[in-house]
Order: structure tokens, then sequence, then C-alpha cells
């Protein structure tokens, strides 16, 4: 859970997350193009590609290889535990 | 000074000319042969006189290289201008050609991503102000 609350919080990955809800399965050039053109963030491809791969590591994106492609996609089971242990509990309780 | 010609780097000239003028529409303009390989370029029938596209071959060493690590970013190294992205798109995929970005708004315009199926992604663009 530590890896899962340290990608969210940083404000351009969550945005990367708001994007790829918008639409899953996007190439790294897509994700780019979406966050300069839409949010204004001027980040570099490289450090596009170094918050993937905290996403990645924190289990909320997953990357699949189509032929010559890789493309992006949004996993929002690490968020589960978050809603278990505090959300769901408060109901139960 | 004026741009006169602009270049894709291709895996296979005949397949690229096909491709560029059956599919993609651009009409042929000059194709002569210079050594083992062809000096190859389209044109758009809208503009005939404008800028022509040499198909290039990418027999290089860097240039497969440098194709294959674009191509795995899914970044498109040409564009090309059209009426409609949405509806040449659809029209696109009509013939099989396949997509790596659909249409989407990006700031003043709205784009799309191809595969030219010669190694390169290509992006079709519709200014929308």
């Amino acid at each position: 859970m530590d890896l899962v609350f340290k990608a969210l919080a940083d404000h351009t990955r969550r945005t990367i997350l708001d994007e790829l809800t918008d639409r899953d399965g996007q190439t790294l050039f897509e994700i780019c193009a979406r966050l300069a053109t839409k949010h204004g963030l001027g980040s570099s491809r490289q450090a596009i590609s170094q918050h993937l791969d905290v996403l990645e590591a924190a289990g909320l994106v997953e990357t699949r290889r189509e032929g010559r492609y890789k493309f992006h996609h949004i996993n929002t089971a690490p968020l589960e535990p978050i809603v278990e242990r505090w959300l769901k509990r408060a109901e139960r309780d | 000074m004026r741009i006169t010609v602009a270049s894709v780097l291709v895996d296979d000239q005949e397949k690229a000319l096909r491709f560029y003028t059956e599919v993609l529409g651009f009409k042929e303009k000059v194709n002569v042969p210079v050594g083992d390989d062809r000096w190859i370029t389209v044109v758009s029938p809208e503009d005939p006189d404008g800028v022509e596209l040499a198909l290039e071959p990418d027999a290089h060493p860097a240039a497969k290289t440098f194709k294959e690590a674009l191509v795995a970013d899914g970044i498109p190294y040409t564009a090309f201008a059209v009426g409609d992205v949405r509806a040449e798109h659809e029209r696109l995929r009509g013939l099989g050609v396949r997509f790596t970005q659909e249409p989407a708004e990006m700031g003043p315009m709205i784009s799309a991503v191809l595969d030219d199926t010669c190694g390169n992604l290509i992006q079709i663009q519709t200014f929308t102000g």
C-alpha cells in the first residue's frame, strides 16, 4: 500500500490516471500529448516515462506489448485495499 | 528557400508505394531507378505541385533502430493534414489500417496515429482552432 500512496502523492501521476480513465490503453506518445495539450504539463517524455514506472511499480498501471507497440492500461485493483480498510469497515460498524 | 521534399524511411519501397497511393490516397509523382533502389515520391492530389514525400529506403543500419524505438513509444515522426480526422479514421480503418491512437482532441487539433505498415507511425490531424 505504501507504493500506491507514493504513486498517488504526485499530481502528474494522478493526471496520468485520469487520462487513462478517459481512454484506457495509450502509448507513451499519447499520454505525453494529453498531459501537454489538455493540462499544460510540459514534462519531458523521459520524466513521464519515469512517472509511469512508479505507477507500474504500484500496480496502478500495466503495460502491454502488442506487436511493435507498447500500451499502458490502468488497473484500479490496488485501490481496493484502501476502500476495504477504511470505507467499507466504517460501513460495517 | 522552400520545402520541396520530406521523407519517410520505408522497409520496402514497392509496398510503401502501394500503401501511400492505394490506401492513403497520394499520387505517384517521381519513380526512377537510382542504383539498387528507386527515387520515389508521392504528392497530395489536392496539391500536386506541393511538397513531395520521398519513400526513402531504411537500409542504413541506424534507421531500423531509430524507427523501432519511435514506434515502441507510439511516436509519429510525420504528420498529414486531413479535412476530418474522425471520417478519415473511419475510412482507413475500413481498409484495415491499424491505429495506435484513436482520434482525440489535442489542444488546437484533433489527431489520430496510424501504422503505415512500412515501419512508421503517421499522425493525421485536423486543426480546429
